[in-house]
């Protein structure tokens, strides 16, 4: 037990050694663990948003039947739409249940009260009366995903100005998130390649500071092991120090900059919470202590003679 | 023991072989010299007994384990029959003499209380317990040596092998240094020295392994330098 201490004992004040007589590459390695995993984190959150954004947004939107108004010059409008119209219309979304969960009507005064409730601050809210606002039908699928069962029974039919699905809209929003997830997680594995190559140089410096007591510690007959766990140790202790300080990261975009300043400011959606971050902080931790024992393995291969 | 049994090798982009059909027998206690000019196999000896080098032909046999089929995991094993020292000393010029002993031993797991008890003992033999906490730069060639035989013999190994433990000392400390590895040699040790120095050789009466050309030119026991 006592020789167990003592080997542990041993190998920490090698691991020490190592760590100080490559100091500036110890800190540099740290620094490019710590943004590599911090960047790789928040492409996770941004990811945790998307998809809170998605559960948050795809239950409450709707498809959007517009109806013609008196003043629409679109090919299938002549005039407001006939009562006549409007019958057939609520019928054929009647046939579609299931898949068509709630119809609402929006007429063209309650089209009007949200109008003037949004541009309240607006001098064009003073220039809208209710008529030139179109009525619509606010229809919710079961499955979002096939609105394009709407589009075709309901576009191109006289008394109908446009269906829009809200999601499109939605969309082109997820896709920027996306987006600036695939960039956050591409600068991310950039970093990690370069904390790579770092790592392989970090080892090979440190392998040559230390020649002389390797090579004694071959010849007295020390275990592969005990050779390499040093430098395996080094690298190691550089990526928990790095992954901590990513920690650090994470947490303030959750509790300052996504609580107190985005939050604040955008109310019309909800924002991940702390558990996404503790899944951040867990899978960039592990990716960034799984890479630097196997980036140490590797560079210990190439650098030190057998 | 040690056997060599018609051993050959060679070394990569060589065309000549490094040793060729070399059979010799060492046994338990023994001094003997290695001689022989450069480059006539004298290192490749001391590499095939370490495993630094496995032999292409033949078989080497160390304390009845066949060193050339040796698992990679077991040499460090191997090595740990051996103290190795070297001309050029390597010591550890950050330490001091007592840590570059303590060194070896800490390599190997020993615990403070061994390496505590250990290390002035062995710095005693070798006549240095006075200068335990000098370092390398503060010593003479043949004090520096000392250590270097002290941290050889730390880990008590049973055959000690020496690649020209003189060849950088005067002649007055050359007849120290092998003082010493006789007294170490009565004490059981086996001793096998690879060396150029001709008047060591034939003062000292041993037995004598010359190597030439990579074949075994003369075994000789109590034999000199030349014939």
């Amino acid at each position: 037990m006592s020789r167990f201490f003592a080997r542990i004992r041993f190998v920490l004040s090698e691991m020490w050694q190592g760590i100080s007589r490559s100091f500036t590459l110890t800190i540099a390695l740290i620094a490019t663990f710590a943004i590599s995993l911090s960047l790789m984190g928040v492409s996770l959150l941004v990811g945790a948003q998307v998809n809170e954004m998605k559960d948050y947004w795809f239950d409450r939107v709707e498809v959007s039947i517009f109806l013609c108004t008196a003043g629409s010059d679109t090919a299938n409008c002549q005039g407001a739409a006939t009562d006549e119209q409007k019958a057939e219309f609520e019928a054929d979304l009647e046939e579609l249940r299931p898949l068509v969960s709630e119809v609402f009507f929006e007429s063209n005064q309650d089209a009007y009260q949200r109008f003037i409730e949004r541009f309240s601050d607006s001098p064009i809210a003073a220039n809208v009366v209710p008529e030139q606002l179109p009525e619509s039908y606010r229809v919710k699928l079961s499955d979002p995903e096939q609105f394009l069962v709407i589009v075709e029974k309901f576009s191109d039919r006289p008394g109908i100005e446009a269906v829009r699905d809200q999601r499109a809209t939605l969309n082109s929003l997820f896709a920027v998130l996306n987006g600036l997830q695939v960039l956050a997680l591409g600068f991310a594995v950039s970093m990690l390649a370069v904390t790579m190559l770092l790592i392989s140089n970090t080892i090979r410096v440190t392998a040559y500071a230390r020649r002389r007591e390797l090579a004694i510690m071959r010849l007295v007959g020390a275990s592969k092991l005990s050779i390499r766990l040093p430098f395996i140790l080094e690298t190691a202790f550089s990526a928990v120090i790095g992954a901590a300080l990513s920690a650090g990261v994470l947490a303030a975009v959750k509790g300052y900059l996504v609580d107190e300043v985005i939050a604040t400011r955008f109310l019309f959606t909800s924002f991940f919470g702390w558990d996404a971050v503790q899944e951040a902080i867990l899978i960039s931790s592990a990716a960034g202590i799984a890479l630097a024992l196997f980036a140490s393995w590797l560079g210990i291969s190439r650098h030190l003679r057998a | 023991m040690i056997v060599f049994e018609n051993v050959s090798m060679n070394y990569r982009r060589s065309a000549s072989p490094a040793l060729d059909d070399v059979s010799f027998e060492i046994r338990d206690g023994e001094f003997v010299f290695l001689v022989g000019q450069s480059g006539a196999g004298k290192s490749s000896i001391l590499r095939l007994l370490m495993r630094e080098v496995t032999p292409k032909v033949g078989t080497v046999i160390v304390d009845e384990i066949n060193v050339g089929r040796l698992r990679k995991r077991k040499i460090p094993n191997l090595r740990r029959k051996f103290g190795m020292v070297f001309q050029d000393f390597r010591l550890l010029p950050e330490k001091s003499v007592a840590e570059n002993v303590a060194f070896a031993m800490q390599i190997l797991g020993k615990t403070r209380k061994e390496i505590k008890q250990t290390v002035p003992q062995v710095l005693d033999l070798v006549g240095l317990l006075d200068k335990s906490n000098r370092r390398p730069n503060q010593l003479s060639g043949g004090e520096q040596q000392r250590v270097a035989i002290a941290r050889a013999l730390i880990n008590r190994p049973s055959i000690l092998l020496a690649d020209e433990p003189t060849g950088n000392l005067d002649p007055d400390t050359t007849i120290d240094i092998m003082r010493l590895l006789d007294q170490i040699n009565r004490a059981g040790t086996t001793v096998l020295m690879a060396t150029h120095d001709a008047s060591i050789v034939d003062q000292m009466r041993k037995r004598v392994i010359q190597v030439e050309n990579g074949k075994i030119a003369r075994d000789q026991s109590q034999g000199n330098y030349g014939y």
